[in-house]
């Protein structure tokens, strides 16, 4: 257990580098499921092993040594934590384990006031067209959810484009999505070594959605054309400035450097992303590793507990 | 409780009680008939002018219409689903971070570049195939 119980504590540093280059040689819908996973899985190792750095450090406290009648010199011998680090490992451990459920209980209060709200809203076909000079779409979610849309919104977009944007938001409930996001942003709050993941899931979402978009629509391009120009209304500043045109290539090759948007849009321009055996392979090593990881303190921890005989 | 405490505390279930009222009632009111009824729901001997008061400000919150009576307003409740919708949803949007994190928005807002970005990648992408 000497390097072992390091492992859970080094895993999410790796995963915060290695997650996003994985994720973009994924299906976006394989991506979302397997770095949820992998952020869920690395929280709760996470925590096992400071969890298990805690026990074995204030097993060394003489006071408790002594009433359970266990010798100090034999938990010395097997655990690598001192006091001092148990002492440091117990407060990290309080820290994230009241962060992770003060994030989850505030999203879960958040989640039900606007499915309550959203569940009051008169809404023909799941959606509700907004009429206050405001220019935005979302999905509420609930049961069922609600698409809104303002007027504006719509008036930006030709009809093809508005089916788009409608299938994307449409997906975005029927996969509850919000469920993803929710468990990494809960991940993320108690390690915030995962928060690189956290946002590698709200992007993975919203690639799925797209893509199923672009199902519905069976045309990637108008789908692509679709949310440029939907953000580019939201934005405001929507009149065409001449541009020199780069080719597809060069605009391409430069939207990997932009935001979220416009590698939404750069990827549904190019050919639908097939997973690469290697990502999968990759993603699949660093899963598992991360499940022994948590099995491995869980029987080290009971191990542990054994012998100072707090279990039987 | 200071004396403008309590003063505003009354004119909030003073509002809420006029709203309901008018919410009831078919068709427009006048501040002398809300006065009426709310001397007659045991509210006290209120002075005209604070109906009146009450009233418009309902009026401004967006809450109520009024039509013109002769010389005066008369006052009715605001039932247009699509106003209530927005306003309803508005107040979805400003609860906070929390409640807007729960929305998944179609877009995000744009950092700074990536506007000049999409209209490339846009202007630059095959064009349609005639259709339009």
């Amino acid at each position: 257990m000497r390097f072992a119980v390091y492992l859970p504590i080094a895993m999410p540093l790796v995963a915060a580098v290695a997650a996003r280059p994985i994720a973009e040689h994924l299906r976006p819908r394989t991506a979302a499921w397997m770095v949820t996973a992998a952020a869920l899985v690395l929280a709760v190792a996470s925590l096992g092993a400071l969890g298990l750095l805690a026990a074995a450090g204030l097993a060394q406290l003489p006071a408790l040594a002594a009433m359970k009648g266990y010798p100090i010199r034999l938990v010395q011998h097997e655990d690598p934590a001192s006091l001092s680090l148990g002492a440091l490992a117990a407060v990290l451990l309080a820290a994230a384990v009241g962060n992770g459920l003060h994030a989850g209980a505030r999203r879960l209060v958040a989640l039900l006031d606007v499915m309550d709200r959203a569940a009051g809203l008169d809404a023909p076909g799941q959606v509700v067209v907004l009429d206050d000079g405001s220019c935005d779409a979302y999905a509420v979610p609930g049961l069922p959810g609600r698409i809104v849309v303002s007027r504006a919104m719509l008036e930006a977009l030709r009809p093809e484009e508005r089916v788009a944007l409608i299938a994307h938001e449409r997906a975005h409930l029927q996969r509850w999505h919000v469920a993803f996001v929710g468990v990494t942003r809960c991940a993320a709050a108690a390690n915030p070594f995962l928060r690189p993941l956290q946002r590698t899931v709200e992007y993975a979402v919203e690639r799925w959605a797209d893509e199923l978009a672009a199902d519905v629509t069976g045309d990637r391009r108008r789908t692509a054309v679709a949310i440029a120009k939907a953000a580019l209304a939201r934005d405001g500043r929507s009149s065409a400035a001449p541009i020199a045109s780069l080719g597809i290539a060069g605009a391409a090759s430069a939207a990997g450097q932009g935001g979220p948007v416009p590698r939404r849009v750069a990827a549904l321009l190019a050919p639908p992303v097939r997973s690469h055996p290697a990502a999968l392979l990759l993603a699949v090593v660093g899963l598992l590793v991360a499940v022994g990881c948590a099995a491995e303190g869980a029987r080290d921890l009971h191990a542990l507990f054994l012998m100072v005989g707090l279990l039987h | 409780m200071s004396d403008e405490q309590r003063m505003r505390r009354r004119h909030g279930s003073l509002e809420a009680s006029v709203l309901g009222f008018l919410q009831e009632s078919e068709g427009p009111r006048t501040p002398a008939e809300v006065r009426t009824w709310l001397n007659e729901e045991g509210d006290g001997a209120l002075a005209y002018t604070t109906v009146v008061t009450v009233l418009s400000r309902l009026q401004e919150k967006g809450l109520l219409d009024r039509v013109r009576t002769g010389r005066s307003y008369a006052y009715l409740a605001v039932t247009d689903e699509a106003r209530l919708t927005a306003r309803r949803l508005r107040s979805l949007l400003d609860h906070g971070p929390d409640r807007e994190s729960v929305l998944a928005h179609f877009v995000g807002d744009l950092p700074a570049g990536d506007a000049a970005l999409l209209r490339r990648l846009v202007e630059s992408a095959p064009d349609e195939t005639g259709r339009r």
